[in-house]
């Protein structure tokens, strides 16, 4: 893994610059900015239809930005594909959509980048290379898998979300987008993905973690973006917010309060 | 991994015993070269809409096809006077064309391929018989044995080879050839890899960085391509095409490639089970006619096949998918 060379002052490996996007006269996303750096994870947080998504697409290359600028090491950069951004150093892992589950942990993690041997018509998918890769790479990240033939399917979603880590490290990812990799499971398996998280930041990647939870975010996060309709809440380092006062933006402290008050009368009276 | 080629390999040897047992004409070399021969030009397209379906998609015109590119040779042989060669390298270029427009409009629309290429089908069917009538003034193109260059054609796509003193067709070979390389590009080649990941999940094989678009687009045109070369061997070996060649058989080849373990929803199945399938369908055919049963039964059969084959890959599907949490 290539180190970075940005000091904590220097340019980030990725930086948003008032993003926005529009779907037709639909407003996405708006005036959104933070900061990936290398070894940092950055906590996207926000509820149901906030813009998560829109911006994890934007990051990725699957929608272009209808306003504002996408920096890579302080370089303005413009992706028309997936691609593109994975040419760039940045991995995503989707939610669900991270696996193929009918097809063997192997088959998945060289998935589009298989390697090759053999010449002009007679190349072919080093399979044993790639069996042997994915067997260390897993091993590598503390993730115990019996056989790599077996099909992804037959993962629990913990263990899929760590191969699917693991993977994007292997390909040398700089940036690594997480896409709610907690929300679907349970605590054990939760903190098993926490780990790993924690895990590819000390070997020096910027990780963008989205999620809804900050009870997941804060123990690793060491940014925090907030949104709320497509719009930015804030954007806070580690040490200016508090678990507390993560866990009362998102939730729309307020509302919370009044829906307690509602919910509470009848059993009160 | 199960190998999804299992169970029609098991219902390949099972029939292969019955009517072994039943009838010596089914064993003899003659009879084996009978069956052999029904399955090879089946088994062909079986094997390349078995790969489409693994792929994710249908091709209803596949049957169709077959038919106008055997016309098409025969017209441009006959009517136009070229060799023959020629006429099949034009049905080449068509097929082609044929196939890459059914895979542009079903990755451009996203609309589901088995609409798509019911249109495609039904516009052949009509031009099949609308241009042989156009040119021939009848519904059958002949004399396509008097076309030059014919006799090296024949020796290619419709010669037998003798094994043993009996005349094997040389289509049988070309389905052991197109089963082979197929199977080598599904197991062995980036691009087998991409087809059981469009399959699938286009989404999630897109967001990987798989062309899935493009690998769509060379399967439809790899059915297309299969249908030129069994409506070549049509053309060649029978000199006469009917203006309705290979229409209905499009159902017969999705029938078995799933009971060579396809599944219908995609991203699982095998070309070795493909051409397993073919097999036990060539052999139930020949066979029913050796014991002198009524040939509707073959139908019951074949149904029969079907839904066993079905519920097999229910289940395989179950268990790659059961710790799905």
């Amino acid at each position: 893994m290539s180190t970075a060379t940005d000091a904590p002052g220097g340019a980030p490996l990725l930086e948003l610059r008032g993003i926005g996007k529009d779907f037709g006269s639909v407003i996405a996303l708006e005036g959104i900015s933070t900061a990936v750096r290398a070894g940092q994870v950055t906590c996207v947080l926000g509820d149901n239809g906030a813009g998560k998504s829109t911006l994890i697409k934007v990051l990725s290359g699957v929608h272009r930005p209808t306003r504002g600028e996408l920096l890579l090491d302080g370089e303005p950069v413009d992706f028309g594909a997936p691609r593109d951004a994975l040419d760039a150093g940045i991995a995503t892992v989707y939610q669900d959509l991270a696996m193929i589950p009918l097809m063997s942990i192997w088959r998945n993690f060289f998935l589009g980048s298989e390697p090759t041997t053999g010449w002009g018509p007679f190349r072919r998918f080093d399979r044993a290379t790639a069996k042997e890769v994915t067997r260390r790479e897993l091993a590598a990240m503390g993730i115990d898998i019996r056989d790599p033939d077996q099909p992804v399917g037959t993962l629990s979603g913990g263990e899929r979300q760590s191969v699917a880590i693991a993977r994007a490290v292997h390909f040398g990812a700089r940036v690594l987008i997480l896409d709610e990799p907690t929300s679907a499971l349970g605590v054990k398996q939760a903190a098993v993905v926490l780990r790993y998280i924690a895990q590819a930041r000390d070997q020096g990647l910027g990780v963008v973690f989205i999620t809804h939870n900050p009870h997941h975010a804060h123990p690793v996060g060491d940014r925090f973006l907030l949104l709320n309709r497509g719009r930015s809440m804030g954007d806070f380092a580690k040490g200016e917010v508090t678990r507390e006062q993560l866990t009362e933006m998102m939730a729309g402290g307020d509302e919370l309060t009044r829906l307690a008050e509602e919910l509470g009368r009848p059993g009160g009276a | 991994m199960v190998k999804p080629e299992l169970g029609s390999l098991i219902g390949a040897v099972v029939i292969l015993g019955f009517f072994s047992a039943q009838s010596d004409v089914f064993r003899s070399l003659a009879g084996v070269a009978n069956w052999l021969d029904v399955a090879s030009v089946l088994g062909i397209m079986a094997v390349a809409v078995a790969l489409l379906m693994i792929g994710g998609h249908f091709d209803l015109s596949a049957g169709v096809m077959t038919g106008t590119t055997a016309l098409t040779v025969g017209i441009v042989a006959v009517e136009l006077q070229q060799n023959i060669w020629v006429a099949i390298a034009a049905a080449l270029v068509l097929a082609l064309g044929i196939g890459a427009f059914n895979g542009w409009l079903v990755t451009r629309t996203g609309l589901p391929s088995f609409i798509i290429t019911l249109g495609t089908f039904l516009m052949l069917q009509g031009l099949n018989l609308g241009l042989t009538k156009l040119f021939t003034g009848t519904v059958i193109v002949r004399g396509i044995a008097d076309a030059p260059g014919y006799h090296s054609a024949e020796l290619v796509l419709a010669s037998t080879i003798d094994v043993f003193g009996q005349p094997f067709r040389v289509a049988v070979l070309w389905w052991l050839l197109v089963t082979a390389v197929a199977s080598w590009v599904l197991l062995r080649t980036r691009f087998g890899n991409w087809v059981f990941a469009t399959g699938g999940d286009e989404v999630a094989s897109r967001n990987v960085g798989v062309p899935a678009q493009r690998t769509t687009i060379v399967l439809f045109m790899t059915t297309a391509t299969a249908a030129w070369l069994v409506g070549s061997i049509t053309a060649v070996r029978l000199t006469s095409v009917q203006a309705n060649t290979g229409t209905g058989q499009e159902l017969i080849y999705i029938v078995a490639a799933v009971i060579g373990g396809c599944l219908l929803t995609g991203g699982f199945g095998s070309a070795i089970g493909a051409a397993l399938g073919a097999l036990i369908f060539g052999m139930t055919q020949q066979g029913i006619v050796y014991l002198n049963w009524d040939a509707d039964w073959f139908y019951f059969f074949l149904g029969a096949m079907l839904l066993l084959a079905v519920l097999t890959n229910r289940l395989v599907r179950r268990y790659a998918e059961a710790a799905r949490r």
